[in-house]
C-alpha cells in the first residue's frame, strides 16, 4: 500500500464493512442515530468516491492505486485492490447510490438497524466486485453482495397482487437469491477451470488478474469457458433469458434496495463479462461476441416490448432496466471501442437514471400504496416535483439529447452499427419503443383528471427526497452536457482491453 | 525402529482414558444434584489435555509398536481437534443433561471414551488397529445415542444404530481380511509397498477394498449407506446429535485420508472413480432429500449427509492439496455445525420444540439465536465472509486441479440446493412472525450464549484469515503425503 489513494480505495472496501460492524452493537431503538451514523458512513464513501474520480490520471493505462496483501499463498490467493478508467466510474456509482438510497430510506422505521447492517454488507460487496483485482476475492464479494438481498427483500420488501395470483416478496427474495447464486456457480467453474489451466500452463498457482491475463490459453480452451463467464455474469445483467428474476426481485424490493440493484449490481454482471471475461478469454469473447450481441439485441426489444403491457409502476421500470442493459450487452459484444465506451458510460447513466426512477416510484407508493398506472392518474397537481424528476429519469430512458444516456447510446449505436449495422438499426427501433412505454406512463399517472376526495391529504416529495432527486439529476445532466472528461477516464481503461482483443 | 516402545509419546490418551475413569468413580461419590460438576470437570480436563497435547506438535514422526501406532504432527493434529469438539459437546450438554437425562457420570464418561477412540482411529497406521479404535467409537455412540431412557425414539435410534452399524463392521472386517489376503499385510506403509510393485489390483483386492469402503461408508454415512443418519440424528440426544454429526465425521475422516494417502495411494487411478461417484451421489442425494424436510435435525442430518460428499471429494482427488482441503473443510465444518446445534440446544431447552416451523420469529423472540443460526447455515451454504465459503472454495479448487472439475461443478449444484432449504429456516426465522402464545424472549444461559458465541467467531475467523489454519493443516498433511508442495504443480 503506498500513495493516498491507495489508503483511500482501501478505506472506500472496508469501511461499509467495518461500518455494519459496529452498527451491529448499536442500541436497535435509537432510530435517529441509526440514520445519521449509515448517512455519515456513505457520505464518506461518496467523498472518498469522489476525490479519487476527479484525481483519476488517465496518462498510463495500467491499473491504479494498488493494495496488495498476501492472503492465501497455497492457492495463489492475494488480497489485492486497484482500479482502471472502467473501474473508476463505476465506483463512483455505488457511492452516489449508496449515498441517495440511505437517504431516501428516511421512512425506514422497522428494524432499521438491521436494514442499515445488511444494505452495508451489499454496498461493500459491490465496492469489492469493482476493486478487487485477484478472482478469489472478486467471487467472493460477487458472492456477499447477492447474500443481503434475501433478508432485504424478504423483510422489507412488498408483495404484488396481481387480482389472479400474488407475488410475495418472500418468492422474489428467493428467486433474486437462487438465480444469482446459479449464475455465480457458472462463474466460480470457469474461474477454477482458468486457475488450474494457468497451473499447468505456468506450473504457478494464481487467482490474481494481472498473472492470469499474461498467460496464453488454448483457443479451445477460452471458447470453451467464455459462455461459463458470459452466461454466469449475464444473468446478474438481466441477460434474455435468464432477466425473469430482475423485474420480480426490483419490484418486490423495498426503494433503497431496488436502487442499488437496478443501478449497480446488475451492472456487476456486464463488469464482468467485460472485466473478467473478455480480458482474460479474448478468443473466446471474440468467438462468442455474435452471441452475446444477438442476446443484447433481444434484450433491448423484448425489454421494451415487456414494459409496454405493465401495469404496475415497478415492473415498468424493472422491464426497461432489462431493456436498457440490453444496451449495454449489445455494446459490449460489439467489441468496438466506441461501444464499448458507450457501454460503460451506459452502465454509469442508467444506474443512476433508474436509480432516481425507483426513488420517485417510491415516493409515490409511499404516499399512495398505489402503483397501479390504471388506478393512479392526474398526480401532477398534487406532486409536481415528484412528477418533474419522474419526467427527467423517463427522459433520460428514453435518450434526450442534454441527458447522459443520449452521449451513452449514441456511441452504442454507431459503435454497433459499424461492425453490425443491422443490430444498430434495431437498438434504435428499442429507443423508439421506450419512448412509447415512458410517455404512456408519464401520461397516465401525472395527467388526466385527478380524484380530488381520494388524494385530498396528497403530500409532494419533501426536502431530503428532492435532494436526492437533484443530486441523481445533476449527475444525468453533468455527463449528458459535459460527457469528455468521464469519457475520456472510461477510453482509458477500455482501450488497453481492445488492443488485446485486436480490433 | 526402535526397540523399546516409547509411552512417553501416548501420555494424551492415557490422560483421557484416566479421566474416563475418574469420572465414572467420582460419579459414585456424588448427590444427584451435584453431578453437574461432571460435565465441568470433564470439559475442563480436556482443556487441560490440549494444552499438554500442543507441545507435542513438532514434525516428529514415530511408529509405535511396529508401526500400528502412530505419532506424528497428522495424529496430533486430530487428537487435539477431537479434544476440543468433545469438551465442547460436553460443556453444549450441561444444561440439556440436567434437563432431559439421567446418568450423568455413564454419559460425560463414555464421551471422553469416545473421544479416546477418535484420538487412536486418527493415529492407527494399520487396519485392524483402525477397526478397533472405529468399533470402540462406534459402541460408544451406540449407547449415547439411546441415552434418552424414557424417549422411545432415543432408544430406536439406538436399536437402528446397533443394527446397522454391527452389519457394517462385518463388512468392513471382511473386507480387511481380502485385503490381507490379497496383500499380506494389514500396515498401510507395507500396503502401498506391495501396490507400488504390483500396479495393478487383482479381483480380490479390488473386492475387499470396495468391502472396506461400503464398510466405511457406513459409518460416515455415504449414499447408499447413509439409511440410518436420519433417524438416529432425530431419536438421540441433541447433543449426541451435534456429536455424532461433528466428531464420528472427523474422526471416520482421519482414518480414510491416512488409509488412503499412506496406503492406497498407488493404486489411485483404480479407486479414484468409485469414490468420485460416490462423493457425486451422496452430495447430491443429500442436499436433495434434505429439501423436503420439516425437522430440523432430520434436515441437518441430510444436510451433512451431503457435506460427506464435499468431504469424500477430497479423497477422490487425493493430493496434497486436497489432504489441505479436506482437513480445512473438515475444522470449517466442525466449527460450523456445533455452533449451529448448540443454538438449536439453546432453542430446546427454552422451548422443547426442534420442527423448522417453531423457529417462527426468532428473530424477535432471541436475536442472537436468530444471528447465530443464520451465520451457521450460510456458512454451510458457503457464503463468502464465512468459514464455509473460504473452505468450500480451498477443497473444490484441489479437486479441479486433480482433472475433477466435473465433480467441483456437481459439487457447487448440490451447495446452490442447500442453499434453498438453509434460506428456509432463515425465512422462518426473520421474516415470518413468531406464533400466537410462543412469542417470549427466549432466555438463554450464558454457558451456552458463550459456546454459541465462540463458535460464530470462529466461523468468523476462518473465513476472513484462514491462513494460521492452513499452516498448520499443510504441517500435518506433510506428514501422510511426503513431498508434496502444495503451490508447485500436482504430485502424487
Amino acid at each position: 500500500m503506498n500513495g493516498l489513494e491507495s489508503v483511500l480505495l482501501f478505506s472506500l472496501v472496508v469501511t461499509p464493512f467495518l461500518g455494519a460492524a459496529v452498527l451491529a452493537f448499536f442500541p436497535a431503538d435509537n432510530h435517529k442515530l441509526i440514520h445519521w451514523y449509515t448517512r455519515i458512513i456513505a457520505a464518506s464513501g461518496l467523498a472518498i468516491a469522489a476525490y479519487l474520480f476527479i484525481t483519476f490520471d488517465t496518462g498510463d493505462s495500467l491499473n491504479k492505486y494498488i493494495v496488495d496483501f498476501d492472503w492465501l499463498p497455497s492457492l495463489g490467493i492475494r488480497f489485492t485492490l486497484g482500479l482502471s478508467g472502467i473501474t473508476v466510474p463505476l465506483v463512483l456509482l455505488n457511492a452516489i447510490i449508496f449515498f441517495g438510497g440511505v437517504l431516501i430510506s428516511w421512512n425506514v422505521d422497522h428494524r432499521p438497524k438491521d436494514f442499515f447492517v445488511w444494505l452495508m454488507l451489499l454496498v461493500a460487496g459491490v465496492y469489492g466486485v469493482f476493486a478487487s483485482r485477484d478472482l478469489f476475492f472478486l467471487f467472493f464479494f460477487y458472492e456477499l453482495a447477492v447474500v443481503p438481498m434475501y433478508l432485504l427483500v424478504g423483510v422489507w420488501g412488498s408483495s404484488t397482487d396481481f387480482g389472479t395470483f400474488l407475488r410475495t416478496k418472500e418468492y422474489g427474495a428467493m428467486k433474486v437469491m437462487l438465480v444469482l447464486v446459479a449464475g455465480s456457480v457458472l462463474v466460480w467453474i470457469a474461474i477454477l477451470a482458468m486457475w488450474v489451466e494457468a497451473r499447468e500452463i505456468t506450473g504457478i498457482a494464481d487467482f490474481g488478474m494481472a498473472g492470469l491475463s499474461q498467460v496464453e490459453f488454448s483457443e479451445g480452451f477460452q471458447k470453451t469457458y467464455y459462455p461459463f463467464l458470459m452466461i454466469g455474469f449475464g444473468i446478474l445483467a438481466g441477460l434474455w433469458p435468464f432477466h425473469t428474476w430482475s423485474p420480480d426481485g426490483h419490484v418486490a424490493a423495498p426503494t433503497a434496495v431496488s436502487m442499488l440493484h437496478a443501478g449497480v449490481l446488475m451492472k456487476l454482471g456486464a463488469f464482468g463479462i467485460l472485466a473478467v471475461g473478455m480480458v482474460l478469454l479474448p478468443d473466446g469473447a471474440r468467438f462468442w461476441a455474435p452471441l452475446l450481441i444477438g442476446l443484447g439485441t433481444v434484450n433491448v426489444i423484448y425489454g421494451a416490448i415487456s414494459a409496454m403491457g405493465q401495469k404496475d409502476l415497478k415492473y415498468i421500470i424493472g422491464y426497461s432496466s432489462v431493456s436498457h442493459m440490453g444496451y449495454v450487452l449489445m455494446g459490449l459484444g460489439a467489441l468496438d471501442t466506441l461501444a464499448v465506451d458507450g457501454a460503460v458510460l451506459q452502465m454509469f447513466s442508467h444506474g443512476i437514471m433508474t436509480a432516481l426512477f425507483f426513488a420517485m416510484v417510491g415516493v409515490i407508493y409511499q404516499r399512495t400504496h398505489i402503483r397501479d398506472i390504471t388506478i393512479l392518474a392526474g398526480l401532477g397537481k398534487k406532486m409536481g416535483i415528484t412528477g418533474v424528476f419522474l419526467a427527467v429519469a423517463g427522459l433520460t430512458s428514453l435518450g434526450l439529447p442534454g441527458f447522459s444516456s443520449f452521449v451513452a447510446e449514441i456511441m452504442i449505436f454507431i459503435g454497433t452499427y459499424r461492425t453490425y449495422p443491422v443490430v444498430g438499426v434495431l437498438a434504435v427501433v428499442g429507443a423508439a419503443i421506450t419512448a412509447v412505454y415512458i410517455l404512456r406512463m408519464l401520461g397516465a399517472v401525472f395527467f388526466g383528471p385527478i380524484d380530488e376526495n381520494k388524494w385530498k391529504d396528497l403530500t409532494d416529495a419533501n426536502k431530503t427526497e428532492t435532494g436526492v432527486a437533484a443530486l441523481l439529476t445533476g449527475f444525468l445532466l453533468l455527463w449528458g452536457l459535459y460527457p469528455f472528461r468521464i469519457v475520456e477516464i472510461i477510453d482509458s481503461g477500455v482501450v488497453p482491453i481492445m488492443e488485446r482483443l485486436g480490433s | 525402529m526402535p526397540a523399546e516402545v516409547r509411552f512417553d509419546l501416548l501420555w494424551p490418551e492415557f490422560l483421557v482414558a484416566g479421566l474416563a475413569f475418574a469420572i465414572f468413580t467420582l460419579d459414585f461419590f456424588l448427590r444427584p444434584e451435584r453431578k453437574n460438576i461432571l460435565g465441568w470437570i470433564s470439559a475442563i480436563g480436556l482443556l487441560y489435555i490440549i494444552a499438554f497435547t500442543i507441545p507435542f506438535l513438532n514434525d516428529e514422526s514415530e511408529s509405535l509398536f511396529g508401526g500400528l501406532y502412530r505419532v506424528d504432527d497428522y495424529a496430533l493434529f486430530f487428537k487435539v481437534l477431537s479434544m476440543a469438539i468433545g469438551g465442547a459437546v460436553i460443556l453444549g450438554s450441561i444444561h440439556y443433561v440436567g434437563k432431559y437425562l439421567t446418568h450423568p457420570g455413564e454419559y460425560y464418561a463414555i464421551i471422553l471414551l469416545s473421544v479416546l477412540a477418535m484420538m487412536m482411529m486418527a493415529a492407527s497406521g494399520e487396519l485392524l488397529t483402525a477397526y478397533l479404535s472405529l468399533e470402540l467409537l462406534s459402541f460408544c455412540l451406540y449407547i449415547l445415542s439411546g441415552f434418552a431412557l424414557h424417549d422411545r425414539k432415543s432408544s430406536e435410534a439406538s436399536v437402528k444404530y446397533i443394527l446397522l452399524g454391527a452389519f457394517s463392521s462385518g463388512l468392513l472386517l471382511y473386507g480387511i481380511v481380502l485385503m490381507y489376503g490379497a496383500m499380506g499385510t494389514t500396515n498401510f506403509a507395507e500396503m502401498a509397498a506391495f501396490l507400488d510393485g504390483h500396479g495393478e489390483i487383482n479381483g480380490r483386492l479390488l473386492i475387499g477394498l470396495t468391502l472396506l469402503v461400503t464398510g466405511l461408508g457406513f459409518k460416515m454415512a455415504a449414499v447408499p449407506f447413509h439409511m440410518w443418519a436420519p433417524d438416529v440424528y432425530e431419536g438421540a440426544p441433541m447433543p449426541i446429535t451435534a456429536y455424532i454429526a461433528v466428531g464420528s465425521k472427523v474422526a471416520a475422516f482421519a482414518l480414510v485420508l491416512r488409509l488412503f494417502a499412506e496406503g492406497l495411494l498407488p493404486a489411485i487411478d483404480q479407486w479414484n472413480i468409485l469414490i468420485a461417484g460416490m462423493a457425486a451421489v451422496t452430495m447430491l442425494f443429500g442436499n436433495v432429500v434434505a429439501l423436503a424436510q420439516t425437522n430440523i435435525k432430520r434436515m441437518l442430518a441430510y444436510s451433512s449427509v451431503g457435506q460427506v460428499g464435499f468431504l469424500l471429494m477430497g479423497v477422490a482427488s487425493l493430493s496434497t492439496l486436497s489432504s489441505n482441503g479436506l482437513m480445512v473443510h473438515l475444522v470449517g465444518y466442525s466449527a460450523t455445525n456445533l455452533a449451529v446445534f448448540f443454538a438449536i440446544i439453546a432453542f430446546y431447552n427454552y422451548t422443547g420444540k426442534e420442527e423448522i416451523s417453531d423457529f417462527a420469529g426468532l428473530a424477535s423472540r432471541s436475536p442472537f439465536l436468530a444471528a447465530a443460526i443464520t451465520i451457521s447455515l450460510f456458512s454451510l451454504a458457503g457464503l463468502p465472509f464465512l468459514a464455509g465459503f473460504v473452505t468450500k472454495f480451498y477443497l473444490f479448487s484441489a479437486a479441479a486441479a486433480e482433472d475433477l472439475l466435473w465433480l467441483a461443478g456437481v459439487a457447487m449444484v448440490a451447495s446452490l440446493i442447500s442453499l434453498y432449504y438453509y434460506l428456509k429456516v432463515a425465512r422462518q426465522m426473520y421474516i415470518s412472525p413468531a406464533t400466537e402464545g410462543e412469542d417470549s424472549t427466549i432466555k438463554v444461559p450464558a454457558l451456552l450464549y458463550g459456546l454459541v458465541g465462540v463458535m460464530v467467531i470462529i466461523v468468523i475467523l476462518i473465513g476472513l484469515y484462514p491462513e494460521p489454519l492452513v499452516n498448520l493443516i499443510e504441517d500435518a498433511t506433510a506428514v501422510i503425503l511426503p513431498g508434496g508442495d502444495a503451490s508447485a504443480l500436482s504430485l502424487r
